[in-house]
């Protein structure tokens, strides 16, 4: 028997290093690599022309730039890298609305592969031919999951992944002669924040709808904000409280008869993929990020990819290039002819390592597997619901009653009125016990909130012992609170002084202002 | 080290215990005695007091003789400094009190001055004070419509402790509320915008990379009076613009000398009055062809017309359509309505029903959000 | 209780009888029971429309193995692609790093928790900021196209203006990015090149910008490699009118060429790809913003920046400087956003600048200009052949024109193809019709550069 986490909880301490600043490692002369040098010939036409250059172009100064041998280097970032919570490591549900997930291992061994790893976007489609094999493959998949007629898979996250969209929205708005009649997006102030940021940036008026009692979008507001104006719908459904929106199709038909389009922001599609899909709701376009549902890592924020998917009388927007297969060949190619595309969201052809891994993932499922997904994610959050609303202090508004979907939020309210401990102070107890939490976006609509999504990927007793921190949490908060108040105890680095990072003379962004801005350790100069 | 201003109400929510609504007024102290009310405002100074006492070495308690804050400071163990120790006598504090008190918290200088009570207490000490020392309440009164105490004693010393500690917590202007606690009584419920505190603002430092910036109250308002002065304002039209912080920012923005508390009119940029009573609204609104109403929701309960902007009578409204009303509000505000829909009681119930319905409210640039009136 | 039957590796509990168990501790029958508020006409009925799984590891790794088998890599060609792609060599210790489960596997950690994330970005940052000559770097937004246009869209703000400049010789794609990025409400418009010279023709500058231009973006080297001696100049009448001057640069040459800081730029931006990221078929990439200590604009950034703080212990300690950057919000609230990018990559790139230092950037940047001047040296001699800006100073690629062999790039490419060798790919440039972009790296041997020639003398011939 293994040691039973429901009863003993971790005796956690995170790495502490005690680490310096690269720079404060230097010794002069030292190196790290070596740079192949130029040959004789080479170096005779080289030189002649580097002594023609205008000394004002050749730089004068070194960059400062640390000198370390090479298990320096090394030694340095592995000890960073021990300072750093993973979902490797953790029980990594408390990030909600992220769906941290397994990224499974010969993902990433097989995004090392050569095959992959050094190819150019530029070469000819005929020495690529795995790569674009990799790209139709996962659009063709992509199209299964949500119903729609194409994809772009051209942008390196999710929020540049909504920009794609609203890009397409405004392209759409302008080619079939409505510019300046349709200036309008309806979103709802669960939709992720993204939404509206994007929607303003193409110059769209923003109308959010607030939730009505039961934590959906209050329809008659909606019914209210909808009208001619209105270009598109950007909503997500579940939202972030786990309630689904048995009405959407209600919310899309309204739109669609003021001649508006739909895009459903799925960014998050763990709990309904294989169960329910975009077209069927009645959605024009949807849009996915790879590193949450589709399991490629978040990778401390970035490289991600968010994919676009559209009906067909939209593809003639999507950005430029997709790939097609020539059946009669069995030939893959790169098709430029859109005739009305938004052009480029990002360089070359996007992030094709997630692409990779979002595709070996889906294969190694399969269409049983990916809807034992959504199963099983819902299973393990219902599972947590019953049992978070057991820790005292614990609520969860919105539909009761009622099962969830793949997350819930919830609020630490009582907690607060009645021990004045607050989601952040719990937060930073979490980490005493090597599990992350996150206190969700503001404004907070949910009051101290916190949002637990648990994913597929966790076994019963991991969720279990995220169960048993969270209640001895509780526990302390009413009973001993200075311990929360004062946490993290076991963390790293201990309380950090916020007020540089707000204050002009005090804030150093890089290594070189505080170099200018103090001597010694934050004495001012 | 940090000094901290105390003012007790030491009968402060007594009213409430025995069914009356406040203590205004030394008769009404008296029946509550008679009714056999028991002060709380100690127990609950008590409770405020126990989250700062960790700071207790590096905190130092300015306050007044006996229950005026004296014996809670010393309860929670500070050696408070006393002041007006030979001109009040603790045993039988009036309003006036209060008001020399806060008077002399203003000349000796605090870094935060708490004080218990409730909405007649805040607006005492707003009065003196204003927004020139940073001020929070603890909850001990009947009446808490201003949004300037915690939620609970506990929380106002929380804040009061992060305050203290942090350097860079934030502040912001919060309204003081207060009711005509004779028509109260009388089952009329009249709150008044009465003036504005500086408070600490405790938000949380959200680091998730998904939020994008988290912004202050003031650059979200701010950024709405840009935007209706830049899409929204329309020339050849009056504005008659309500009372708020919110739509203060717009009065800054327009470069008016306007009042926070007040409703001032604005056309083209420039005020056409200041501080309007009813009748002079009347007149004005008689005067002008094209017209409209900026308004910004009042207090917790989210009043539109009715609490604190009085002066917008239904007579007043009668000038106006729906379409002529644009309601500006933070998302932090709104969310802080919890679902509740905002609130319109002018007692005439004919208006009442016209501004009833779903309203676009201004949130940001270019960002609206439909919400409910009633 | 699973459809299939399979108990899924990667799904612990689709175990049926812990199933069991925790329906049991729900109160719910069954797992359908669960999704009971999704209505029957949005659901989907019937499985997937996908392949067949792949269930065994051992499967799935030997089909993608094969696929990726049908790529031909630039390790087994010798290639000479570039075009803001360059197959620099990585490091071990760059993919070391960035394959920690620590930092791969995290995302939004908190600075207590993810205190290394903190500190790695914080010196990737800092490291930049030497090398690029600047004092601020943020935590890197996408790619080097976005950076552009970022940068751009924060001097507007800054400046209140929203014309926009951009060099003929940036970027095609980037160009791209940035139409559709400051759409639809600031204007970029194109100021042609000297044709001679392949740089900004400074004449056509001068016309061009006005009292109503916010920023002029050019690149140096351009997208053809030039590299412009007159920055300077332009910096002048970027100034003189006062608009922003953003300035597009390979960190790869800036161990060798003066950092554009030095040269008038107010931002300077790019991508990070050259430093420790594989090519990726143009996935490796992550995009800078280089900015002086100046309020003013670290207002304006849109991105992360993290700082560095005092703890109460004497640690150093890490977090989001001016997190609410408030002229930012006062006039363009949400105008831009941030998210999920490329923070892994940062951290990468922090590592390649550690081991590299300051003798590796020195010797990259030198080896890179040489090997550039050697092939177009060795090129220019071949019958047909010329090169259209061969007088200008070139750094890492350069446009060779073919129209003198008769031949076609795409031909010529699929001749060299055979041979091994990937040739520069089809570029535009006024005046030439059958041009290709050539572009060097270190990893490039003299051998290489000559077998590349002899193949293009017996292909032209």
């Amino acid at each position: 028997m293994g040691m039973d986490m429901t009863t003993k909880l971790r005796d956690f301490h995170q790495a502490r290093w005690d680490e310096p600043i690269i720079f404060e490692l230097t010794t002069p002369g030292e190196r790290g690599v070596l740079v192949p040098e130029a040959p004789a010939d080479v170096r005779r036409a080289g030189e002649k022309a580097l002594a023609a250059l205008p000394a004002d172009m050749v730089r004068q100064e070194a960059p400062k730039l640390p000198e370390m041998g090479q298990m320096r280097v090394l030694k340095h970032y592995l000890r960073l890298s021990q300072e750093n919570l993973g979902a490797d490591l953790n029980i990594d549900i408390g990030q909600g609305t992220c769906t941290m997930k397994y990224s499974p291992k010969v993902n990433e061994i097989l995004s090392r592969n050569s095959g992959i790893a050094d190819i150019h976007p530029y070469q000819d489609e005929s020495t690529v031919q795995g790569a674009l094999e990799i790209v139709y493959e996962l659009d063709r998949a992509l199209r299964a999951i949500s119903g729609m007629d194409a994809f772009s898979l051209q942008s390196g996250g999710g929020s540049q992944g909504l920009y794609a969209i609203i890009s397409i929205i405004r392209a759409w708005v302008e080619h079939t002669g409505q510019l300046g009649r349709k200036d309008e997006i309806v979103t709802t102030i669960f939709s992720h924040p993204t939404n509206a940021a994007v929607a303003k940036l193409m110059g769209f008026r923003i109308i959010t709808i607030y939730p009505g009692p039961d934590g959906r979008p209050d329809i008659e507001a909606f019914r209210a904000a909808v009208s001619d104006r209105t270009a598109a719908l950007m909503i997500t459904n579940p939202e972030d409280t786990g309630v689904y929106n048995h009405r959407i199709g209600e919310f899309t038909d309204l739109v669609h008869a003021h001649g508006g389009l739909c895009s459903y922001d799925q960014a998050n599609l763990n709990g309904i993929i294989g169960v329910t899909r975009a077209l069927e709701s009645g959605f024009d376009l949807c849009f996915f990020n790879l590193h949450k549902t589709f399991s490629a890592p978040h990778g401390c924020g970035g490289p991600g990819s968010g994919v676009v998917g559209v009906r067909s009388s939209l593809r003639r927007f999507l950005p430029v290039p997709l790939v097609e297969k020539d059946e009669a060949t069995g030939r893959y190619y790169l098709d430029y002819d859109l005739p009305n595309s938004v052009g480029k969201i990002k360089n070359f052809h996007g992030n094709i390592h997630a692409m990779l891994k979002a595709l070996a993932w889906i294969r190694a499922l399969g269409a049983d597997g990916l809807r034992e997904v959504a199963r099983v994610a819902v299973l393990n959050n219902n599972y947590m619901f019953r049992n978070v609303l057991k820790i005292r202090g614990a609520s969860a508004p919105y539909a009761p009653g009622e099962h969830r979907m793949e997350q819930v939020r919830y609020s630490w309210q009582t907690m607060k009125r009645e021990t004045g401990v607050t989601t952040s102070d719990v937060q930073n107890r979490m980490f005493d016990f090597g599990v992350h939490y996150w206190t969700s976006h503001e404004p907070w609509v949910v009051p101290e909130p916190f949002t637990i999504e648990p994913t597929e990927s966790y076994s019963k007793q991991e969720l279990d012992e995220f169960l048993a921190i969270t209640a001895e949490i509780a526990r302390e908060a009413y009973e001993t609170p200075e311990v929360v108040r004062s946490a993290p105890h076991r963390s790293t680095v201990h309380h950090i002084d916020h007020s540089y990072f707000d204050d002009e003379k005090k804030w150093a962004i890089t290594w070189r202002m505080y170099r200018k801005k103090f001597d010694d350790y934050f004495v001012a100069k | 080290m940090k000094t901290v201003g105390l003012i007790v109400n030491p009968i402060a929510g007594m009213g409430g215990s025995v069914g009356l609504k406040g203590t205004d007024g030394m008769s009404v102290l008296r029946q509550a005695i008679e009714r056999g009310a028991t002060p709380r405002s100690q127990s609950r100074t008590a409770v405020a007091l126990a989250g700062l006492s960790p700071l207790r070495d590096v905190v130092r308690i300015v306050t007044f003789p006996g229950d005026m804050g004296e014996n809670a400071a010393r309860a929670a163990g500070f050696s408070p400094e006393v002041l007006l120790k030979d001109e009040i006598d603790p045993t039988t504090t009036t309003r006036n009190d209060t008001i020399r008190a806060a008077g002399a918290i203003l000349r000796r200088g605090v870094d935060l001055l708490l004080f218990a009570g409730g909405d007649g207490t805040a607006r005492d000490i707003c009065g003196v004070v204003g927004t020139d020392v940073v001020s929070l309440g603890i909850p001990a009164g009947v009446k808490i419509h201003s949004a300037v105490f915690g939620c609970s004693p506990r929380e106002s010393g929380d804040v009061a402790r992060q305050f203290l500690e942090d350097p860079a917590t934030a502040t912001r202007a919060s309204e003081v509320m207060d009711i005509d606690e004779e028509l109260f009584r009388e089952g009329s419920v009249q709150a008044r915008l009465h003036g504005f505190l500086c408070v600490p603002y405790v938000r949380q430092r959200v680091q998730g990379l998904k939020a994008g910036s988290a912004l202050s109250e003031e650059s979200v308002q701010r950024t709405i009076a840009g935007y209706v002065v830049r899409e929204l304002m329309e020339p050849e039209t009056l504005y008659v613009i309500g009372p708020g912080t919110t739509t203060m920012a717009l009065k800054d923005r327009l470069g008016l000398d306007g009042t926070l508390l007040g409703v001032d009119a604005a056309l083209g940029g420039k005020m056409t009055g200041k501080d309007l009573t009813e009748a002079r609204l009347l007149d004005l609104c008689d005067a002008y062809k094209r017209r409209k109403l900026v308004m910004t929701p009042i207090g917790g309960q989210g009043f539109l017309f009715g609490r604190g902007n009085q002066q917008i009578s239904a007579r007043v409204l009668r000038f106006f359509d729906p379409s002529d009303l644009l309601v500006l509000c933070t998302p932090a505000k709104l969310c802080a309505l919890e679902g509740s829909p905002m609130l319109v009681d002018t007692g005439d119930p004919g208006i009442d029903a016209k501004y009833s319905g779903y309203i676009r409210c201004v949130t940001g640039n270019g960002q609206y959000a439909m919400y409910r009136v009633r | 209780m699973t459809t299939s039957g399979v108990v899924y590796p990667y799904i612990p509990n689709s175990v049926p009888e812990v199933q069991r168990e925790m329906l049991d501790s729900i109160g719910a029958a069954s797992v359908d029971e669960l999704f009971e508020r999704i209505p029957g006409d949005v659901r989907l009925h019937g499985p997937l429309d996908l392949p067949p799984p792949l269930l065994s590891e051992a499967e799935l790794h030997r089909c993608f193995t094969r696929i990726l088998a049908k790529n031909a890599t630039t390790n087994e060609n010798i290639s000479f692609l570039g075009g803001g792609c360059w197959n620099h060599y990585v490091p071990a210790i760059c993919d070391e790093i960035n394959q920690r489960s620590e930092f791969l596997t995290a995302y939004a950690g908190e600075p207590y928790e993810d205190h290394g994330r903190f500190q790695a970005l914080f010196e990737y940052t800092s490291m930049m900021a030497e090398l690029v000559d600047m004092d601020v770097v943020n935590v890197p937004t996408y790619d080097g196209a976005q950076a552009a246009a970022t940068s751009i869209r924060m001097c507007s703000r800054i400046t209140g203006r929203r014309r926009v400049l951009v060099a003929a010789n940036v970027h095609p794609e980037t160009q791209a990015v940035i139409r559709n990025y400051c759409h639809p409400d600031l204007s970029p418009e194109v100021v042609p090149i000297d044709p001679k010279t392949g740089c900004v023709d400074r004449a056509a500058l001068r016309r061009a910008v006005t009292g109503e231009t916010a920023a002029v973006y050019v690149e140096n080297p351009s997208f053809f490699g030039t590299i412009d001696a007159s920055t300077g100049a332009i910096a002048e009448i970027v100034r003189g009118a006062g608009a922003l001057f953003v300035v597009g640069t390979d960190p790869s040459s800036l161990g060798l060429l003066t950092p554009p800081s030095r040269r008038g730029a107010d931002i300077t931006c790019g991508d990070i790809q050259p430093l420790g990221m594989h090519q990726y078929f143009g996935g490796g990439r992550g995009g800078f913003i280089a900015t002086r200590d100046d309020p003013k604009f670290i207002r304006e950034y849109p991105s992360r920046l993290f700082g560095i703080a005092p703890t109460a212990k004497g640690e150093w300690g890490f977090g989001d400087v001016a997190w609410e950057r408030t002229s930012f919000a006062d006039r363009e609230h949400a105008k831009e956003y941030v998210g999920t990018a490329a923070a892994l990559w940062g951290i990468t790139a922090g590592v390649y600048l550690a081991l590299m230092g300051p003798k590796g950037m020195r010797e990259l940047g030198e080896g890179v200009f040489m090997r550039c001047r050697y092939l177009m040296d060795r090129m220019a001699a071949v019958p047909g052949v010329t090169l259209p800006f061969a007088a200008t100073p070139h750094f890492k690629e350069f446009v060779v024109c073919f129209d003198g062999t008769g031949k076609t790039v795409d031909s010529i490419n699929a001749a060299l193809r055979d041979r091994g060798i990937f040739g520069g790919f089809r570029t535009e440039v006024t005046g030439g019709r059958e041009c290709a972009l050539y572009s060097v790296t270190e990893v490039l041997t003299q051998r290489d550069m000559d077998t590349c020639v002899a193949a293009l003398r017996d292909i032209v011939a």
